[in-house]
């Protein structure tokens, strides 16, 4: 692990990118996989084959392109290319802040796509879409002041070589991003806009008017944000890779595991009780480290 | 490669059924049949949907319907015709508002009869369908190398 860490940090920026922007995909669908079986195993069920999500994948790229008009590719090639560009910044090493955002513009993109079409339905995703993004969106830029506040940078490269176990610091702020991590790998009880489940529901509604390649695309941009925000969770062990990793890996489990055990909430309690959550856990984690300053 | 075998998404429409065979179809997607254990996902959108499965005979409601989902349906595209009154009309076959099968309206590709179909038929159908999904993409890209040549 340690040779691979070294490896790692030996690589320029553009290495690193290269090798996130390949290799994310692979890890990405192959944790969708695990996913999905793990869930069929929850239900009782046998479950689909672990490549599953790239069989889906390939076989949406080969379909007929059906597209309601012209914005609507535009749309999503610019969501998985922010996306895609904010994960790569992430692995880089460089501004935490400036990975957050342009993933925050990368969701911009994609409420415009389901905005861009006439289907009521998935209007009504859009719309949850945003709301998903209100719910979520400080409590990301709460771990970037948290870590900021602690290590002294926001440099993605120094806050996962810092020394100190930064879960230590930063209790409440870690167990706030938990939280809003359910929305971001769109779980139960909040998947409200793009659900992995219930596809005939308006849950599924901002994927209406996407067919074929468009919804690969989706699909693929998912991945890499799934495999970031692991990044993300990996920071707050990373005096330690090993237990980074594993951490990383269990909360995919138990946010699957959460996913299994809840009823979709409202979207006024989504919203509700996220905020209350940011507020109750990081906030104050972020007041009490000022103060112990 | 057989992508279209490995992962058929099914849309189910009900056009007159009297729900015996859509729950035979709702049934294979529990834990005992588990269809998705072939990536089977049942989907409610059309423009997500390989395969088409209607359950019950067309009359002058629901044939309209029929055609539009069945245009909003990406190519390649199969459709199955689930149950004895999908497949002919049934026993409401001379009913004065019955115009019988599906294929009266659409081409149907796989015929599965029983009334109610059981779900071990319904799946038998539906990998019968990946397969004609798959000569159907086939077919398509031989017309397409075809146009370009001449
Ligand atoms: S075939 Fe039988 S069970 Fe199926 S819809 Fe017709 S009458 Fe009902």
């Amino acid at each position: 692990m340690n040779t691979i860490q070294e490896m790692f940090q030996s690589w320029g920026m553009v290495e690193r990118a290269v090798a996130f922007i390949l290799l994310a995909p692979l890890a990405g669908g192959l944790i969708a996989g695990i996913d999905r079986r793990v869930s069929a195993r929850f239900q009782g069920r046998y479950g689909p084959p672990v490549l599953q999500p790239f069989y889906d994948v390939f076989k949406l790229m080969q379909k007929q392109r059906i597209l309601v008009n012209k914005f609507q590719n535009f749309n999503i090639l610019l969501f998985l290319l922010f996306t895609v560009f904010s994960g790569a910044l992430f692995f880089m090493g460089v501004d935490l802040l400036l990975t957050i955002f342009s993933l925050a513009l990368a969701g911009t993109f994609f409420v415009l796509a389901g905005f861009c079409v006439g289907s009521p339905f998935s209007h009504l995703g859009a719309e949850r879409e945003i709301i998903q993004q209100v719910a979520y969106e400080p409590m990301v830029i709460l771990l970037a002041v948290g870590m900021y506040q602690v290590t002294g940078s926001f440099k993605v490269a120094e806050i996962a070589q810092f020394q100190a176990p930064l879960i230590l610091y930063l209790p409440g702020v870690f167990a706030g991003f938990l939280y809003i991590l359910t929305i971001k790998f769109r779980k139960s009880p909040f998947d409200l806009s793009m659900s992995h489940h219930a596809h005939q529901e308006i849950v599924r509604g901002m994927t209406t008017e996407f067919s074929g390649p468009a919804l690969a695309v989706i699909e693929i941009a998912h991945w890499y944000e799934n495999v970031m925000l692991l990044g993300m969770v990996y920071l707050f062990f990373g005096f330690n890779p090993w237990l980074g990793l594993g951490v990383a890996l269990l909360t995919y489990l138990f946010e699957i595991f959460i996913d299994m055990n809840y009823a979709r909430f409202k979207w006024q309690l989504t919203f509700g009780s996220s905020w209350l959550f940011t507020a109750v856990a990081g906030v104050s984690n972020i007041i009490v480290l000022g103060l112990m300053r | 490669m057989a992508w279209f075998k490995r992962s058929p998404w099914i849309l189910h429409y009900n056009a007159t059924s009297c729900n015996g065979c859509d729950i035979e179809v709702i049934v294979s997607l529990t834990p005992l049949y588990d269809v998705e254990r072939f990536g089977i996902i049942n989907t409610g959108n059309p423009k997500h949907a390989d395969i088409l499965a209607v359950t019950g005979s067309v009359n002058e409601k629901s044939r309209q319907v029929l055609i539009n989902l069945y245009e909003q349906m990406p190519e390649p595209k199969v459709i199955m015709a689930v149950g004895l009154c999908a497949v002919s009309g049934c026993v409401f076959q001379d009913c004065y508002n019955v115009m019988g099968g599906v294929d009266k309206v659409l081409p149907v590709d796989v015929y599965v009869p029983g009334c109610a179909a059981r779900p071990e038929s319904i799946i038998d159908g539906m990998l019968k369908a990946c397969e004609i999904l798959e000569e159907k993409y086939a077919n398509r890209n031989k017309r397409e190398k075809g146009e370009e040549h001449e």
